[in-house]
């Protein structure tokens, strides 16, 4: 019997006392001392299972410190505390509160050791986070907190469902590698698929997070999905039925990123496309690309926020996010716009930068089992990372024609923040060892190999070129023009034609799938508002005699139904 | 003062949990002054959790009934009291709800009761709780008729007093919905008495055995069945019985509403149990007869059709009491599972239950003092001025909605492991599916309270003053501790369960 503590129980107990706190100063160095000391409790812990308790009968392991629970709790924390360092001008209590009670959670999740101990966890992920939705006080951040908080939850309570059939029929919790052969396993690789935004359960990513706070965004992105991710790690590794779901989370996003004008939503769908390598790697299952994996997860929630708070940034001074108004600003923000470039780099897996030691790692993977279909995915959604995430956001938010907007540089604890995360990238990207050393697997890899780097570089100098024709010769107005380049580009083998015919034929039945689900939801709503609502016949107040006749229908039902 | 010696106390424990509030109620009527009648209705409140907490722990150490004959008659002939681990455990539940929310009563009531009618409504409340710890600690069901009349005579006067109009309309359309489901009960139980001539709880259950047997007693007793179950139902508020519920909830005084919450449909609920499991034997009720299967249907239509009306409700009073139709539906639904896991986990759920649902209604009643209203477009940004309790209502909230970690939960998992055990997979997924729509509710609210502008009413509003906030916080407080430490929720019900469940096999 031990009684370690799990370190994302000190960041959410923690997290309690922050509203008590006097002062944005004292509060400010409290909310950064906490993902610090938990981080030095970390180190000094021993790996293997502790903190046993019992619980209905149940005996959880509420903390397993393992090399692949490490590697997700190192992140965790530093996004934790890139997250406070930005956040760090808001004044508002109850977002930090929930956001650091939010990752405090998610930290505890991937050490939980147990079912129930990652559904508590689970749960409280998904409770805490919907305050940084609605913390934007707004009419569509309300309502998009509140579908978001039932999707969350209902992951949870599939979770539940799963968990407790696979203790009825195993008599174990035990928090380990799950099947697809059983309802239970079904029932969790559902939940854990929910919180992965898995296709067609994805859309709650970029129904919600594009409409939290400035900062919400920022911590939202880094935990929800990567800790599904982790868990998906965790129980379903090798799972063949990954790697299609995978590589179709990696392609499908790259459509709507293409010709959506909300940068923080473009950075939503360029969110799900990176999970999708991440899904890949797991279904692979080899201890290759379950590295790539891990190391992919670590990179892409570093430079993920970092773009994430560029954009914020942008938001919290010009006021708009869309790509449409924006332009120029690198005259105004010239540190912001240096560090997105870096963010945009790193997604882009420019050599030197974070994203190309991890990416490199899951598309080797995928070549070395013969995945050769998935291989030509990840490539040409590695292009499409590059189009949306690379060039449109940099070039939109900071280039582009000048919208003659001008304002003052982000304010400095936002630099900060933007500053270590630009760090962590260009530093993994250069010395990617240290990272490696971290991974749940020995590493026989080397990114920098020739082959590997002149294959990047080739994909890249392509569009480098192509862009630098194009703006040269004036061919496409401004706005489109990178849109418009890196279609050219990418499907210059199945065709521009193809790409437009195929451009349209998803505008046409992504607009009638949500015409329908529109109308369908209104339909169900008014039908509940008529039975239920004020006015409905279960909503309002019965006269006497009603009550009296359900209450004899009743009698004679049991009487009756007693004599047959 | 040999006389009163622990010693010659201890034996009249039990008489003394029902005599010592009806006497406290005797006392108030004579005190003009409400605070002096708040004091005495205080003290006397006070005493009772640790007398019936005395009484359960004894019981729960011998593991034997303890059973108080009341002049000494003998059980046939006199009226018994009977404590064992199941109405020593709704007891405890009743008298601490009714002890905690004494500090809260003395500015709530002041608030929104009149001068002349204060000491009498201590008066009415200390006859309520008499009546309930009474309905829950007699060994006789005609002795629980009388009490179960005494409570609901009382309740109506509680709710009746409330400031708005429309309470006494409620109160009338309870008074008579209630008369009509202790007729029923009442005509059940002559059934009964003809059948086998004894009221006593412990004979009945031997001589019905052999009358269910007999042809020609049979159809009478399952007559009487079906009229105790169906007019304890109605009680409890079973869907679709309940329609007196919303507006006696939302209309009465925001104490009156926070006690019965907590309580009164709990009494009726063990009531229910005491007479299908103790009495008929729930072999032959669950399981011969298709009550079960009703009770099962009625509580998934409760948990579902309540708490959708509760998601469009726009009085937050009355948005709560469509929430408590729901949450007795898991109550009812794991009784009528009647496995150990589902027994357990309705009985651990009364507890959860009452103290989440008083909590809610308690930080209500702080904002109703605060704002004068409860309506949604009134209490809207509250949270800003009223964190502390509106930080409360949100855990209480939580806990409502079974998030992990809190008392809820721990009710919610053991229904699903009955509906597991039982192989009755759908209803897993009906448990699970209807509990989202209490996020919805309760994010509703969560999201009108916090996230909206302080309505014109709300930014005059200041933080309730301490006397409210202690009850509030002693009751989230143990939502909180009796998610993780469930010795004295699970682990007295799962005794309780055993008995029942072995009582009948």
């Amino acid at each position: 019997m031990t009684n370690e503590l799990n370190p994302g129980l000190i960041i959410i107990l923690g997290a309690l006392l922050v509203p008590l706190l006097p002062g944005r100063v004292l509060r400010g160095a409290y909310m950064l001392l906490l993902p610090i000391a938990a981080f030095a409790y970390l180190m000094g812990l021993p790996m293997g299972e502790m903190g046993q308790i019992e619980l209905m009968n149940l005996s959880l392991v509420t903390l397993r410190v393992d090399k692949l629970s490490f590697v997700f709790g190192t992140i965790f924390l530093i996004a934790t505390l890139l997250g406070v360092i930005y956040a760090l001008h808001v004044g508002d209590w109850v977002q930090h509160t929930a956001g650091l009670i939010y990752s405090g959670s998610a930290i505890g999740a991937v050490f939980a050791g147990d079912f129930v101990t990652l559904f508590i966890f689970w749960e409280i992920t998904a409770i805490s986070s919907v305050f940084l939705v609605w913390a934007s006080r707004n009419s569509s951040a309300m309502a998009a907190g509140l579908r978001y908080l039932v999707i969350q939850v209902g992951s949870g309570v599939i979770l539940l469902a799963g968990v407790l059939i696979h203790y009825q029929q195993t008599g174990s919790i035990a928090f380990g590698a799950m099947g697809t052969e059983t309802l239970a396993g079904q029932l969790i690789l559902i939940a854990f698929g929910i919180k992965c935004a898995f296709p067609l359960l994805h859309n709650w990513l970029q129904d919600a997070y594009p409409q939290a706070t400035v900062t919400g965004t920022v911590i939202l992105s880094a935990f929800t999905t990567k800790l599904a991710v982790y868990a998906l790690a965790r129980g379903y590794a090798g799972t063949e039925i990954l790697i299609p779901i995978g590589a179709v989370m990696t392609a499908f996003p790259i459509f709507f990123a293409v010709i959506e004008n909300d940068l923080r939503r473009v950075l939503a769908y360029s969110l799900n496309n990176q999970l999708g390598f991440m899904v890949v790697g797991i279904g692979i299952g080899t201890e290759l690309a379950l590295n790539g994996t891990a190391a992919h997860a670590f990179c892409h929630i570093l430079y993920k926020a970092l773009l994430f708070m560029a954009m914020g940034a942008v938001l919290y001074r010009v006021g708009t996010i869309k790509g449409s108004e924006l332009g120029g600003l690198y005259r105004s923000m010239p540190w912001t716009t240096v560090f997105c470039i870096v963010g945009a780099a790193s997604i882009s897996a420019f050599p030197l930068f974070s994203g190309f030691i991890s990416k490199s790692l899951i598309i080797s993977a995928a070549m070395k089992e013969g995945y050769y279909w998935v291989w030509l995915t990840l490539l040409f959604a590695s292009a499409g990372v590059f189009h949306h995430s690379g060039i449109k956001i940099p070039y939109f938010a900071f280039f582009a024609h000048d919208s003659g907007k001008r304002c003052e540089e982000a304010p400095m604890n936002m630099l900060i923040a933007m500053a270590i995360a630009a760090a962590f990238c260009i530093g993994l990207g250069v010395y990617p060892d240290p990272l490696y050393a971290l991974l749940p697997y020995e590493v026989k890899y080397d990114a920098y190999s020739l082959e590997h780097v002149v294959t990047q570089l080739q994909l890249l100098m392509f569009s480098a070129l192509a862009f630098t024709v194009l703006m040269r010769t004036g061919i496409y107005p401004p706005e489109l023009k990178s849109i418009n380049l890196d279609t050219d580009w990418f499907y210059r083998v199945p065709g521009r034609h193809l790409a437009q015919v195929a451009n349209q034929f998803r505008s046409i039945t992504w607009q009638w799938v949500a015409d329908s689900t529109v109308k369908l939801a209104t339909k169900v709503h008014n039908a509940l508002y008529r039975h239920h609502g004020p006015e409905g016949w279960f909503g309002r107040s019965w006269p006497t005699g009603t009550m009296a006749f359900w209450t004899t229908v009743t009698l004679g039902a049991v009487v009756i139904l007693s004599y047959l | 003062m040999n006389a009163l010696s622990w010693g010659a106390v201890e034996p009249q424990l039990p008489i003394l949990l029902v005599v010592i509030p009806l006497l406290g109620a005797l006392l108030t009527t004579f005190l003009r002054n409400s605070f002096m009648a708040w004091l005495v209705a205080t003290v006397v409140a006070f005493t009772l959790p640790f007398i019936s907490i005395h009484l359960l722990v004894s019981v729960l150490e011998t593991g034997q009934p303890i059973v108080y004959k009341i002049g000494n008659w003998e059980a046939p002939f006199g009226i018994v009291y009977r404590v064992d681990q199941l109405s020593g455990y709704v007891l405890s539940v009743i008298a601490i709800i009714g002890a905690v929310i004494m500090p809260f009563a003395r500015r709530s009531v002041a608030a929104e009761i009149e001068e002349r009618a204060r000491s009498w409504y201590y008066t009415m409340y200390l006859l309520c709780l008499a009546g309930l710890l009474g309905i829950v600690i007699t060994g006789d069901a005609f002795n629980a008729f009388v009490f179960l009349e005494i409570s609901s005579l009382a309740t109506y006067v509680l709710i009746a007093l409330g400031k708005n109009r429309r309470a006494l309309l409620a109160a009338y359309q309870y008074l008579i919905m209630g008369t009509i489901g202790a007729t029923l009960y009442v005509i059940g139980v002559g059934l009964l008495y003809v059948v086998t001539g004894t009221l006593n709880f412990d004979d009945l259950a031997s001589r019905l055995s052999a009358a269910i047997i007999d042809p020609g007693q049979r159809n009478a007793v399952v007559t009487a069945l079906g009229f105790i179950v169906v007019g304890l139902s109605l009680k409890l508020a079973l869907f679709p019985m309940h329609m007196w519920l919303p507006n006696a909830y939302a209309y009465a005084p925001s104490f009156a509403t926070a006690f019965l919450a907590g309580t009164a449909t709990k009494a009726a609920i063990y009531l229910l149990v005491r007479v299908v499991f103790s009495v008929f034997g729930v072999g032959m009720t669950l399981e011969n007869l298709p009550i079960g299967e009703v009770v099962i249907v009625l509580s998934i239509a409760a948990m579902f059709l309540a708490s959708i009306s509760a998601v469009f409700e726009t009085n937050a009073k009355r948005m709560l009491a469509y929430s408590s139709v729901a949450q007795i539906g898991y109550i009812t639904l794991g009784i009528a599972i009647a496995n150990q896991a589902g027994m357990t986990g309705s009985l651990a759920h009364i507890a959860n239950h009452a103290i989440m649902k008083t909590a809610l209604f308690l930080a209500l009643g702080a904002v109703f003092y605060r704002v004068g209203s409860v309506l949604y477009s009134d209490i809207s940004g509250i949270g800003r001025k009223m964190p502390l309790t509106m930080a409360a209502f949100a855990v209480a909230g939580l806990g409502l909605m079974g998030t992990p970690g809190t008392a809820g939960f721990i009710s919610k998992w053991y229904l699903a492991v009955a509906a597991i055990d039982d192989g009755m997979y759908s209803v897993v997924f009906l448990i699970v599916a209807s509990s989202l729509i209490s996020v919805v509710y309760i994010g509703r609210i969560t999201e009108v309270v916090w996230f909206r502008e302080p309505s014109k009413a709300a930014a005059k509003a200041k933080e309730a003053p301490l006397s409210m906030l202690i009850p509030l916080w002693l009751l989230v407080g143990a939502t909180i501790y009796l998610g993780f430490d469930t010795r004295a929720t699970v682990g007295t019900a799962s005794e309780a369960a055993k008995m029942l469940l072995e009582g009948v096999q």
